[in-house]
C-alpha cells in the first residue's frame, strides 16, 4: 500500500467535512468559512489530478475572491440563518430585521 | 399536484431523450480523436508548450473573448446595481476601526510580490500553467489585501476603466487584424518563434497580456465596489 494516500484521504475528509458543515451551519459566516475550505481542497485536488490551471483560477477565485464577497456581504445584512423556519413568514421576517 | 405531474412527464421526457443518446456511446472508450491533434500539433504547429492556453487563445480564441465579455458584463451589473448616491456630508467608509499593525506592515511586503507573481502567470501564460484570467485574479487578490488592510487605500476607478477598455480594445484589434490579412478571426499572423521561448507563440502572449490587464482591473473594480458601497449604519449590532 502507498503510504502517500493517506494525506489525500485526509483532504476528502476535510473537503467532504467542510462541504456538509457548510449546509448543515446555523451561522452564515462559518458557512462561508467552511466553502472557502472546499475550495482549498477542490484547488488541491485540481492540483493532484494534473490540472494546475484549474488549480490556480480556484485558488485564486474560490478561496479569495468568493469568500471576500460573501463576508462583505454578511457583514452588511445578517449571519442569522432566519428564513429556514416555514413558519415565519417574509414579512415577520423584515419586521424581526429592524429591531 | 398538476404541477409536480407537469415537472415529472418533462423530466421523464428529457431522460428518454437523453438515456437514448447516452446508449449510443460505448463504455469507456474514447471516440473523441480532438484531443489527439491538440496534443500532437500544439509543439510543432504553434511552438506553445502549454497546450491548455494554445486550445484556448488559439483554437477557442472566439469562445475567451466571450468569457470576457460575460465578465466585463458582469461587473459592470454589479457596478449599476451597488452604486448609491452619497447623503450630503456622507463619507465613503469602508471599516470602523484601523486593521492592525502586523496586518499592514505584512500586506505593504506581500502586495508587490503578489502583483509580481501575477503578471508571471500571464506573461508565461503560454509556458507554464496559467494565463490571463489567472494571473489577473492573483492581481486582484492582492488589491483585496490591500483593501483590506488600509482603510485610506484607494482604486481609482478612472484609471481601471480605461485599462480595461484599452485591453479589451487590443483583444478585438488583434482577432481583426486576423481578418485583414485575409485568415480567420484571432488567428495567428506573427511568426511563432521557438518553442520554450518567451517570445514564441506569436498573438498568445499579447492576448493573454490583454486579458490579464482586463480580468484584474475588472475584478478590482468589483471588490472596491462592492467594499465602498456598503451601509455601516444598517449593520446589527449582536
Amino acid at each position: 500500500m502507498n503510504w502517500l494516500v493517506i494525506p489525500v484521504f485526509a483532504l476528502v475528509i476535510l473537503t467532504i467535512g467542510s462541504a456538509i458543515y457548510a449546509v448543515i451551519s446555523k451561522n452564515l459566516l462559518y458557512a462561508v468559512v467552511a466553502t472557502g475550505l472546499v475550495s482549498l481542497g477542490l484547488s488541491l485536488f485540481f492540483f493532484i489530478l494534473q490540472a494546475p490551471d484549474v488549480a490556480l483560477t480556484e485558488a485564486a477565485i474560490g478561496v479569495a475572491l468568493t469568500t471576500i464577497i460573501f463576508i462583505i456581504t454578511i457583514r452588511n445584512t445578517t449571519d442569522k440563518e432566519k428564513c429556514c423556519d416555514k413558519k415565519t413568514s417574509y414579512v415577520e421576517m423584515k419586521k424581526g430585521d429592524d429591531k | 399536484m398538476i404541477k409536480r405531474i407537469i415537472v415529472f412527464l418533462i423530466l421523464a421526457t428529457i431522460g428518454y431523450f437523453l438515456v437514448g443518446v447516452v446508449s449510443q456511446i460505448p463504455f469507456g472508450e474514447d471516440r473523441n480523436n480532438v484531443g489527439d491533434y491538440y496534443i500532437e500539433k500544439t509543439p510543432t504547429e504553434l511552438k506553445v508548450s502549454n497546450a491548455v492556453t494554445a486550445i484556448v487563445v488559439n483554437y477557442r480564441g472566439f469562445d475567451t473573448l466571450g468569457e470576457v465579455t460575460v465578465l466585463f458584463l458582469a461587473a459592470t451589473g454589479l457596478s449599476s446595481i451597488m452604486y448609491r448616491r452619497r447623503r450630503k456630508g456622507e463619507k465613503q467608509i469602508r471599516a470602523k476601526l484601523p486593521s492592525s499593525r502586523i496586518i499592514q506592515i505584512g500586506s505593504q511586503i506581500l502586495f508587490p510580490l503578489i502583483v509580481l507573481l501575477g503578471a508571471y502567470v500571464f506573461i508565461h501564460g503560454h509556458l507554464s500553467p496559467g494565463g490571463g484570467f489567472q494571473g489577473g485574479a492573483i492581481i486582484a487578490t492582492a488589491t483585496l489585501l490591500m483593501l483590506i488592510s488600509y482603510r485610506k487605500f484607494k482604486v481609482n476607478h478612472n484609471v481601471i476603466s480605461w485599462i480595461e477598455s484599452i485591453a479589451g480594445v487590443v483583444f478585438v484589434t488583434v482577432g481583426f487584424v486576423g481578418l485583414i490579412l485575409g485568415m480567420t478571426f484571432l488567428e495567428n499572423f506573427l511568426p511563432t518563434g521557438e518553442l520554450n521561448d518567451l517570445l514564441s507563440g506569436g498573438i498568445i502572449g499579447i492576448i493573454y497580456v490583454a486579458v490579464g490587464f482586463k480580468v484584474a482591473s475588472e475584478l478590482a473594480g468589483v471588490i472596491d465596489t462592492v467594499l465602498l458601497n456598503n451601509r455601516p449604519e444598517a449593520k446589527n449590532e449582536n
